[in-house]
C-alpha cells in the first residue's frame, strides 16, 4: 500500500512540477488578446498540437487584431484553476479550455470574471460566459471502418481505446457500423487500457491484438507507439488527431485529423464583433472539424472512392452511420429500420453494437 | 492455439518485461548498498531521450546504449550528492529526482518530439530472428540477452566476490564497515551510479526497441513497478528475474484478457496486480523472518559516522 501512495502523490507532484510556461507575451492594449490553456506539451503531435494549430490560425486569420496566449501542461485537477485565472488576469477577454477535465475550474473562474468569454472543450456545463463545443470524431470512424471493413483480410479489426466514455463508445460504434457495411461478418475487438497515453501498453496491447488475429487497429489513445508496432509487423493502422504517417510510413492509412482552426477563428471574430454568444456547438465533416488525411498508396482506388463517398455524405447532410437498424452486443433491436440516433442521444451514449467484443 | 500463438505472447511478455527488470536490478544493487533512490522513473526517462538522442545523432544504437548508461548514472550521481554527501533525506531526493528527471527528458526532448530512429532491433540473421517459432530465443534486441546476463553477473558479485560482500557489508552495517576501513561512501556512490546506468538503459529500451521515438513521459510509470519488483523480489537476483517475468506476463494477461472479450474481473484490478503481488510477498516475508526479512539493515538510512 505504501507504494501505491508513494505512487500517486508523486504522479501529483510530478504533474504540478512540470511547470506550466506562459507561451507568449501580451503588449498591445487595443489589441483582443485570447487564451488556451492546453493539457499537453504542444509537440505531442496529437490532441494539443491539434489544438494549437487552431490557435496559430487564428493570429494567421485575424492578424493584428488579435493577440494569443497559451499555457501548456496544465494538469486536469485544481491546479487548472489558477492557470486558467492567470489568462484572464493577463488581459484575456477570450479563453478557450481545451480537455474535458477543465469543466468545473472554467465555470469556477468563470464566475469570477464576468465579462471575460469563456470556451471549453468536449464539456456539457455552460453559463452566460461559458460556451461548450466538441467535435464529432466519430463521423471521421466511419470512414476509417469503411477502409477497415474493405481491406481487412481476416474481417477481425481491434480497436485500441482509452476509457469508456461517450467519445470513444461512439468512436467504436461508428467504426464497428462502418466496417459491417462493407463487409457484414466484420468483428471488432476492444481494448480499453485505462489511459491515454502510455506508450509500452499501446504497444503490446497492439502485439495482443494481432497475435488474436486482428490485422487492421485504429487507435483511441494518443502514441503514435502502436503505429510503429503495425509499421513492424507489416499490417495496418490509422492515425489519431493528427496525421502520424512520419512513423509508419506503410502502416499509416489514413488519420482523423482535428481542425479547429475555424472554430477558434469564428469566436474570436464574434467577439470583436460584440456578438459573441453561449453556445453549444458540436461540428463535424460539414463545418470541417473532422478531417481525414491523404489515403496511403496501400488504400486500393475502390477504397478510396467508398471512403470519399462517407466524407461527402457527412458533408452534404445525407449520411449518418447511427441509422437504424442498429443491434447491441447482445443482438437485441435498439434502432429502427430507418430512424437515425439523435445527437443528444449519441452525446450519452453507453452501449456497444453488435460485432463489438469487449471484456467489460 | 499454434506454437506460434505463444511465441508471440512470449515475446510481448519479454517486451513488458525486460525494462522493469533491468532498473529493478540497478535499484536492487542501489538498495543493497543501503540506498533508497525513488527517482527510477525519472532516470529511466533520462535515459530514453539520452538513448534516442544519441541514435538520432550517431545513427549507432550501440552508442546510444552507452550514453543511455552514462546519463542515467550521471543524474544519479546528482541524486547520491545529495544523499551522500550532503545527507538530505533520501526519499524527499529520489521524488525530486523524479519530478526532475520527468521535466528535464522533457525539455531535451522538444527537439526530438516526432522524429523516429531505426529500431534496435534483433542481432542475428533474419532466418531465426524472424523465423515464427525460433524468435521467440534469436528475436530480441541484445538489450534483452544483455539484462538476463547481468542477472547472473549481479547475483555472482553479491554472493561470491569480496567486493560484493563489501556492497552488502556497507548496507547492513555501515558504521561496522567504516570502522574497519571500507569507505561507505564510496561504494554507495558506485552502486548509485550503477543503478542509474541500468535504469538509463532500461529506459532506452522504450524509445529505441519498443517504440523506437520519443515522446514525453513515454515510460508512463515502469519506474514505480520496478521499485515495487526489488521488494517482491526480496532483494535476491534471481527472484528479480523471474519476478519480472512474472509481472511481464500478469500485464500480457490484462491485455489478452481484454482482446479476447474475457472477463471475470474488471481491468483495474489487472493494473493493481503487480502492487498487490508486492504488498502480499511483503506480508508473507514479514510473518516468515523476523525483521523485515531480507531487506538491507541501513536501507534509506543517512551514514552519520561518530567522528
Amino acid at each position: 500500500m505504501a507504494i501505491l501512495t508513494r505512487r500517486d502523490f508523486v504522479k501529483a507532484a510530478g504533474a504540478a512540477a512540470t511547470l506550466p510556461i506562459l507561451g507568449s507575451t501580451a503588449k498591445a492594449a487595443d489589441k483582443l488578446k485570447v487564451g488556451f490553456i492546453f493539457l499537453g506539451p504542444i509537440g505531442d503531435y496529437g490532441w494539443t498540437w491539434a489544438h494549437n494549430k487552431g490557435r496559430l490560425a487564428v493570429e494567421t486569420a485575424l492578424g493584428d487584431k488579435v493577440e494569443t496566449l497559451y499555457t501548456e501542461n496544465v494538469a486536469e485537477d485544481a491546479s487548472a484553476v489558477p492557470a486558467i485565472r492567470d489568462l484572464a488576469n493577463a488581459g484575456c477577454k477570450l479563453i478557450f479550455t481545451t480537455s474535458y477535465g477543465y469543466m468545473d475550474q472554467t465555470i469556477q473562474v468563470a464566475g469570477e470574471f464576468p465579462d471575460v468569454k469563456f470556451e471549453h472543450c468536449t464539456g456539457f456545463k455552460r453559463a452566460d460566459n461559458v460556451s461548450t463545443y466538441n467535435s464529432k470524431f466519430h463521423e471521421g470512424r466511419a470512414v476509417l471502418g469503411t477502409i477497415a471493413g474493405m481491406m481487412s483480410k481476416s474481417g477481425k479489426l481491434g480497436y485500441l481505446g482509452s476509457y469508456k466514455v461517450p467519445e470513444v463508445v461512439l468512436g467504436v460504434n461508428s467504426f464497428t457500423l462502418a466496417a459491417q457495411k462493407k463487409n457484414p461478418n466484420a468483428t471488432v475487438s476492444l481494448v480499453l487500457i485505462d489511459s491515454w497515453y502510455d506508450p509500452p501498453k499501446e504497444a503490446a496491447a497492439t502485439e495482443t491484438m494481432i497475435n488474436l488475429g486482428d490485422d487492421i487497429i485504429t487507435t483511441h489513445t494518443d502514441s503514435p507507439g502502436p503505429l510503429q508496432i503495425l509499421e513492424q509487423k507489416g499490417l495496418y493502422g490509422f492515425g489519431q488527431g493528427a496525421d502520424m504517417s512520419q512513423f509508419a510510413p506503410h502502416a499509416h492509412l489514413t488519420a482523423i485529423e482535428d481542425i479547429w482552426g475555424p472554430y477558434y477563428t469564428e469566436r474570436t471574430q464574434a467577439v470583436l464583433d460584440g456578438t459573441w454568444k453561449s453556445t453549444d456547438t458540436w461540428d463535424g465533416f460539414k463545418e470541417g472539424t473532422v478531417h481525414i488525411s491523404p489515403y496511403n498508396s496501400a488504400v486500393p482506388a475502390d477504397v478510396q472512392k467508398a471512403a470519399d463517398e462517407i466524407q461527402q455524405g457527412y458533408k452534404d447532410g445525407k449520411f449518418n452511420i447511427f441509422t437504424g437498424p442498429i443491434y447491441a452486443q447482445d443482438g437485441t433491436l435498439k434502432v429502427k429500420d430507418g430512424e437515425v440516433i439523435a445527437d443528444a442521444d449519441l452525446a450519452v451514449m453507453d452501449w456497444f453494437v453488435k460485432g463489438v467484443s469487449t471484456a467489460s | 492455439m499454434s506454437v506460434e500463438f505463444f511465441v508471440a505472447a512470449i515475446v510481448t511478455i519479454v517486451g513488458l518485461s525486460t525494462p522493469i527488470l533491468l532498473a529493478g536490478l540497478g535499484e536492487l544493487v542501489v538498495e543493497k548498498s543501503g540506498v533508497l533512490n525513488l527517482g527510477v522513473e525519472g532516470m529511466m526517462l533520462i535515459g530514453a531521450i539520452a538513448g534516442f538522442a544519441a541514435s538520432v545523432v550517431t545513427g549507432n544504437p550501440w552508442v546510444a546504449v552507452v550514453a543511455a548508461a552514462v546519463a542515467g548514472a550521471l543524474s544519479a550521481s546528482l541524486f547520491g550528492f545529495f544523499v551522500l554527501t550532503l545527507n538530505s533525506n533520501q526519499v524527499a531526493t529520489g521524488l525530486a529526482l523524479t519530478i526532475f528527471g520527468t521535466g528535464l527528458s522533457s525539455l531535451l526532448g522538444l527537439n526530438y518530439t516526432g522524429r523516429i530512429v531505426m529500431q534496435f532491433g534483433s542481432v542475428f540473421p533474419p532466418a531465426l530472428s524472424k523465423h515464427p517459432i525460433w524468435q521467440v530465443l534469436f528475436g530480441y534486441s541484445p538489450i534483452v540477452y544483455f539484462a538476463i546476463i547481468m542477472v547472473g553477473l549481479v547475483s555472482w558479485f553479491l554472493g561470491r566476490t569480496r567486493s560484493g560482500l563489501i556492497l552488502r557489508a556497507v548496507g547492513e552495517n555501515d558504521l561496522s564497515a567504516h570502522s574497519i576501513g571500507y569507505s561507505v561512501i564510496g561504494v554507495r556512490y558506485a552502486a548509485v551510479a550503477f543503478g542509474g546506468a541500468m535504469a538509463g538503459i532500461g529506459g532506452a529500451y522504450f524509445s529505441m526497441v519498443i517504440t523506437p521515438m520519443w515522446a514525453e513521459r513515454m515510460t508512463a510509470g515502469r519506474g514505480w513497478i520496478a521499485l515495487a519488483l526489488v521488494v517482491f523480489a526480496g532483494w535476491r537476483p534471481g527472484r528479480l528475474l523471474w519476478g519480472a517475468y512474472f509481472f511481464g506476463i500478469l500485464m500480457a494477461l490484462e491485455l489478452y484478457a481484454k482482446a479476447s472479450g474475457f472477463s471475470f474481473l474488471p481491468s483495474q484490478f489487472w493494473a493493481a496486480m503487480p502492487y498487490l503481488m508486492t504488498v502480499v510477498v511483503l506480508a508473507i516475508i514479514s510473518s516468515r523472518e523476523s525483521g523485515g526479512g531480507n531487506a538491507p539493515a541501513c536501507l534509506g538510512k543517512p551514514f552519520l559516522p561518530a567522528n
